[in-house]
């Protein structure tokens, strides 16, 4: 066992970034729809607008870190070892079984992580920002404004953000309860605080994308 | 790498920071400031009246007074005699029916119903004199009373009942030295009435407005800017702008906030942007009536009742008359919340001798236009006048009754307490058929509030029509309003799936924390 610099800096930050947002945006945003009472309605929208500015300008770096790193290659989905993971979440993990493949710098998620956040970042953030920039920039028909890029009415928009905003928030949930499935309960909440994690020698490193079916220990 | 992380937080925030200061830098600094400098300077008059000699002498009659204000003022009164101050009427397109002539001449309302065959009374309005139920010259300039608009001295009054005039112990010449432009006194002592009595029709116009603080309205608090009527309701060659849709139709002529405020006044753009579809009145106008009260409901049908032979009235504990032997019964209503409806400036008209499609329903005499997928229409603050009001049920029209009358077996009912006399002879002098019965149909008029605007701490907040519970716009339901209209299938879809995913981790949670017992137990054993 070796200590491993899995979570860059850049990344850690992203992510920290990144939750506080979708948790403020996901205040502010239930309030707007009616859900909770915090800031006031007024101030709610305020904020959620900001909140969604400073989300852009950090998806935006992402991005750019994400070409330019080639991190990007951790999130292409794979069919391999799916089943594996199925079987060991619903199964294996109750019997103290090891996970089925080792966790590497090469490939930090597992075939389910990497299917759910393919969908996370091809479908639900495009589609939440995409209905949010409408929603922002949304103009009510107007007689001299240019017909054609006239919305005739908020609903589609409002109802689709909602509903992207209720699959986060199901995926937030499960995100926080599948942290605690690491080694330890506070494996990997510490490996992303603190960008190390315990994995299996560096030495085995050819073998790392090879499945390991017998146990680390 | 701890220098990259550094660098990106620093460019983070400092973007973060310029977006939010460039937004709130975003102000018009000057409309506001504008206005209040331009209205802070007294307007003063370029003559003294009180100088000129031919205003020196004794005036016996009003009309000696009007052919003195003609002798200079050579040119104005064809500019009155063109006004709907003067003809209570003007042409206005109706949709669906064309031109007609509109105006106090013909309407029919749900108050006092209608002024014609009522004159001499009614005409205590009108900037005339001798209008009488024998006629009134309209092409006669010594009939004109410019003292009623012009009056600064602030003692002139029209007699009860007189046809328009004066009473004649009036000291014309003292009223005739201190003339100029009308003050709000001058426009209040009929707008402020209508109806018969102080704040009946409009809810938002009444005596309180003489001298009104800056809670009853922001512009004509007198410790504030103290604006007059026709500061706002600006005039040229005497046509006055501003109307109102009991007997408008026409998008022409109005008056809005915007002429002066701009229509992008606020430091928040997404307010601004409501300018679009929301009349500004709806916001800075949270409730009318805030004075005295103002009637809400006028059921005519009680009206007749007399005790010992004589007509009575009954009052409640702000001195509202509640009943009325001469009226009927009333509902009044203080410090009330607007209804709202989407206006597009246009309106249609139950105009007199009109059938009634359908007796059961509610009768509209005045339906305002509008909808959301209209881009003139926006939605504005309304007062609703409810009212039972006299109908031929054989006919299907409105009746006009005659209301007053100099003695009793005039059939007027307001001496003869008889409803079918009345209508007979006011249906006569209106040249419409009347079958002989008389029954009462529920009727509403639609009365857009425009004064009375709070201070803007004292707006509508946000979350008055942006909510579930009680929204002010409940109503129009024609649109999809963030914060009070969702989708209850993706309501449903998203809080079942929170609650799946809540339950899945429930129990796989359970399930490893019982498992890892076991094993643990098992590696003891």
């Amino acid at each position: 066992m070796k200590k491993v610099y899995i979570y860059k800096a850049y990344e850690r930050f992203w992510h920290w970034m990144q939750a506080m947002l979708i948790f403020f945006l996901a205040l502010t945003g239930f309030e707007i729809h009616g859900s909770i009472n915090f800031f006031g309605f007024e101030y709610a929208v305020k904020y959620h607008n900001y909140a969604a500015y400073s989300l852009l300008i950090l998806i935006i770096f992402t991005i750019f870190w994400h070409f330019t790193t080639g991190e990007w290659r951790q999130y292409i989905p794979t069919t391999k070892n799916i089943k594996k993971y199925l079987n060991y979440y619903l199964f294996g993990i109750f019997r103290n079984e090891p996970h089925p493949t080792k966790k590497t710098v090469l490939s930090k998620l597992n075939p389910l992580q990497k299917l759910v956040y393919f969908g996370l970042k091809t479908i639900i953030f495009p589609g939440i920002v995409f209905t949010g920039l409408l929603y922002m920039f949304y103009r009510y028909p107007q007689r001299h404004g240019i017909g054609a890029i006239n919305i005739d009415s908020l609903q589609t928009i409002a109802v689709l953000h909602t509903l992207f905003a209720y699959l986060i928030l199901a995926f937030v949930i499960g995100h926080l309860y599948l942290i605690t499935t690491g080694t330890k309960i506070t494996t990997n909440l510490k490996a992303m605080i603190t960008g190390y994690e315990e994995l299996e020698d560096e030495n085995e490193k050819e073998n790392t994308l090879k499945e390991v079916k017998n146990g680390r220990e | 790498m701890k220098k990259i992380l550094i660098i990106l937080i620093v460019i983070f925030i400092a973007t973060v920071s310029i977006i939010v200061s460039l937004k709130d830098n975003y102000i018009e600094p000057s409309t506001l400031m504008k206005l209040q400098e331009k209205y802070s300077k007294k307007d003063s008059s370029s003559v003294d009246h009180s100088k000129f000699a031919l205003l020196q002498k004794k005036f016996n009659k009003p009309q000696e007074v009007t052919e003195a204000c003609i002798t200079c003022h050579n040119k104005r009164h064809l500019e009155i005699m063109q006004s709907n101050h003067w003809n209570w009427e003007r042409e206005e397109y109706i949709e669906g029916r064309g031109i007609v002539k509109l105006g106090k001449k013909n309407a029919i309302n749900n108050f006092c119903i209608s002024a014609a065959g009522n004159e001499k009374s009614c005409a205590k309005c009108h900037i005339g004199y001798g209008m009488t139920k024998e006629g009134f010259s309209f092409t006669d300039p010594k009939n004109i009373d410019c003292m009623v608009c012009h009056d600064n001295s602030e003692t002139y009054m029209k007699a009860n009942e007189e046809g328009g005039a004066p009473p004649d112990t009036l000291n014309f010449t003292f009223i005739a030295e201190h003339v100029g432009k009308p003050k709000r006194s001058n426009c209040g002592v009929c707008h402020f009435y209508g109806g018969g009595g102080n704040n009946v029709k409009h809810g938002d116009l009444e005596q309180a407005l003489f001298e009104p603080n800056k809670d009853l309205d922001i512009h004509m608090a007198v410790e504030g800017k103290n604006l007059q009527c026709i500061d706002c309701h600006k005039t040229e060659r005497h046509n006055i702008y501003g109307k109102l849709y009991s007997l408008s139709s026409m998008n022409l002529n109005r008056v809005y906030c915007e002429d002066c405020h701009t229509n992008t006044p606020h430091e928040n753009d997404i307010i601004n942007e409501h300018t679009l579809k929301v009349a500004c009145q709806t916001c800075h106008i949270p409730t009318y009536s805030k004075g005295n009260s103002t009637k809400m409901y006028w059921d005519w049908s009680k009206a007749g009742k007399l005790k010992n032979g004589e007509p009575y009235t009954e009052e409640d504990s702000l001195g509202n008359h509640t009943y009325m032997s001469i009226k009927g019964e009333f509902v009044w209503g203080r410090n009330i919340k607007p209804d709202y409806i989407w206006f597009n400036g246009t309106a249609t008209h139950y105009l007199l001798g009109d059938k009634i499609e359908d007796t059961s329903k509610t009768l509209t005499l005045n339906s305002l236009k509008g909808s959301y997928n209209d881009p003139s229409s926006k939605i504005i603050p309304v007062k609703i006048h409810k009212a039972k009001q006299p109908y031929d049920p054989i006919n299907k029209i409105l009746i006009k009754p005659k209301l007053y009358g100099d003695k009793k077996g005039e059939g007027a009912f307001w001496k003869d307490f008889d409803w079918v006399k009345a209508s007979e002879e006011g249906m006569k002098n209106a040249n419409l058929p009347f079958s002989g019965k008389v029954s009462f149909i529920e009727t509403q008029m639609y009365w857009p509030v425009n004064h009375m605007v709070a201070s803007k701490e004292n707006t509508v907040k946000c979350n008055e029509c942006h909510t579930q519970n009680n929204s002010r716009l409940a109503s129009i339901n024609d649109f999809y309003l963030p914060g009070r209209d969702r989708s209850s299938i993706v309501e449903f879809i998203g809080k079942t799936l929170i609650l799946l995913t809540f339950i899945a981790v429930i129990i796989h949670g359970s399930f490893r924390y019982i498992s890892k017992k076991k094993l643990i137990k098992r590696g003891e054993k």
